[in-house]
């Protein structure tokens, strides 16, 4: 991992790993999607049970996203890893959008299921501020320029984040609960086997996906500070050459 | 514990002679508090019903709009800089000026809530549970509003943001305040289980608040 923390070596690596993830990412993708459609449907809910098969793995991304942004911000915090904070910065916007995906989807579901757009449930409710913790740390990046600086004060955010999920969590749930509890525990699933073997392959195609948004988002911030790099460079050589022109026509 | 008590008498005093500070805050809480039964209608009993809930909010969003002048002040005449460099430890010197923002501000707001509690038809008994819940919660949302006016200190041409980010943590405290004043009020069975929590929560965001600001403070010196 520390080996990678010098962007030229991650940028090797990267290129050769890139394609194989984006395969894997697709092809499992494609295997998920394909036995979603060959899995069983729900007695009572018909077809529409299939939207379980993209919420639910949203939803685990949103909360996994969020412990891995901050960790990685840890890690830059601590050991002044630039990789561990560029990683964290890009992790974000995909956490935000797959907890998005996750408020969408579970609209759509709920319009029919419970026959409301929108109830003020504890999990529901937790994940919209999950949505808005991810706009506010998004927004640090954002408003401070200095990159070093921003990731200091990210790595303040995520932390503070971090510490107090867990306790809203907690609170809302305490103030209402109507979802249905976790289908999927350590002692068992609720889930018939033929949709669960469907839904951890979403599970598993949706962190690749993750992976891979990852890694490219990664590659691009690298590849924009380099040609920001390069054209300051350009531009001082300029500024140095018209300076030394205007002290020889002086001199003349 | 001496330069630290210096520090508490020279916060408040400031806070209270420079103008605007505490005054800002009590004309924010009364207008908005007025504006409610304007937006909801003057029925006494729905008053009534959302007096705990309306009283609550209001002071949550009055201590967190005041937030910004914890450090802003400071930072302008240099003096944040000598504070957490010089003296005692940094973490301290925030705590200090939590509890001087506390003081100056939230118990001015919780000395004007009965008039404001009367005038929004609270249910009988529920005047004393508010105003020991709102004395407790308001101190754990004084403690993170901290966090927020330090990490404003690092942005400072991006105010609007010290909401999107301390709101989501304010949650809490917003529910176990309410949800104590409620059980108190109302004498439920184990009425002191939800002030309980605050007490928790309020203590907790205590420990977490000079640590996290002082981080973010030192981000930026």
């Amino acid at each position: 991992m520390f080996g990678l923390a010098n962007p030229t070596k991650f940028m090797r690596f990267s290129t050769l790993l890139l394609p194989y993830l984006v395969i894997i990412t697709l092809g499992s993708l494609g295997f998920g999607l394909y036995t979603v459609f060959n899995a069983p449907e729900d007695v009572l809910q018909g077809p529409l049970s299939r939207i379980l098969y993209v919420h639910a793995p949203s939803a685990y991304l949103a909360q996994a996203i969020y412990v891995f942004m901050a960790l990685a911000n840890f890690t830059g915090f601590i050991w002044r890893h630039p990789l561990a904070d560029m990683a964290a910065k890009n992790a974000a916007p995909i956490g935000a959008v797959f907890a998005l995906l996750t408020l969408i989807t579970g609209m759509l579901w709920g319009k029919p299921a419970w026959g409301t757009w929108w109830v003020w449930d504890a999990r529901l409710t937790t994940v919209l501020i999950l949505f808005i913790m991810y706009l506010g740390y998004i927004a640090i990046w954002q408003v401070i320029e200095d990159q070093v600086k921003a990731a200091r004060v990210a790595t303040i955010v995520a932390a503070v984040g971090l510490i107090n999920i867990p306790i809203i969590k907690f609170s809302v749930e305490w103030w209402n609960t109507l979802h249905q509890p976790a289908s999927i525990t350590t002692s068992g699933s609720a889930i018939h086997p033929t949709m669960l073997t469907a839904l951890l392959i979403m599970f598993a195609a949706f962190t690749f996906l993750f992976v891979t948004l990852l890694f490219i988002s990664v590659r691009t911030e690298i590849t924009r500070r380099r040609a920001r790099a390069l054209e300051m460079r350009i531009l001082q050589k300029n500024i140095a050459k018209t300076n030394s022109a205007l002290k020889n026509s002086e001199a003349q | 514990m001496k330069p630290l008590l210096a520090l508490l008498r020279r916060d408040i005093n400031l806070f209270f002679r420079s103008g605007g500070g505490a005054g800002q805050a009590i004309g924010f809480y009364l207008v908005v508090i007025i504006l409610f039964p304007f937006g909801v209608g003057p029925d006494i009993n729905l008053l009534a019903r959302i007096s705990i809930g309306v009283l609550w909010v209001v002071l949550l969003l009055a201590i967190l709009l005041s937030a910004e002048r914890i450090f802003s002040d400071d930072l302008e005449d240099g003096s944040l800089t000598l504070l957490l460099t010089a003296g005692p430890l940094p973490e301290l010197v925030i705590l200090v000026k939590l509890i001087a923002h506390w003081v100056s501000i939230a118990l001015p707001l919780l000395l004007i809530t009965p008039f404001l509690a009367l005038m929004l038809n609270l249910p009988a008994g529920g005047l004393i549970p508010l105003i020991i819940c709102m004395s407790i919660g308001s101190l754990g949302l004084c403690a993170l509003a901290t966090i927020g006016a330090a990490i404003l200190v690092a942005i400072r041409r991006a105010n609007q943001i010290i909401a999107l980010l301390i709101l989501p943590l304010y949650i809490p405290i917003l529910i176990f305040g309410v949800s104590a004043t409620t059980d108190m009020t109302y004498q439920i069975e184990k009425p002191y289980t939800s002030l309980l929590i605050l007490l928790g929560i309020t203590l907790i965001s205590l420990i977490i608040a000079p640590f996290a600001s002082a981080q973010a403070l030192k981000a930026n010196l």
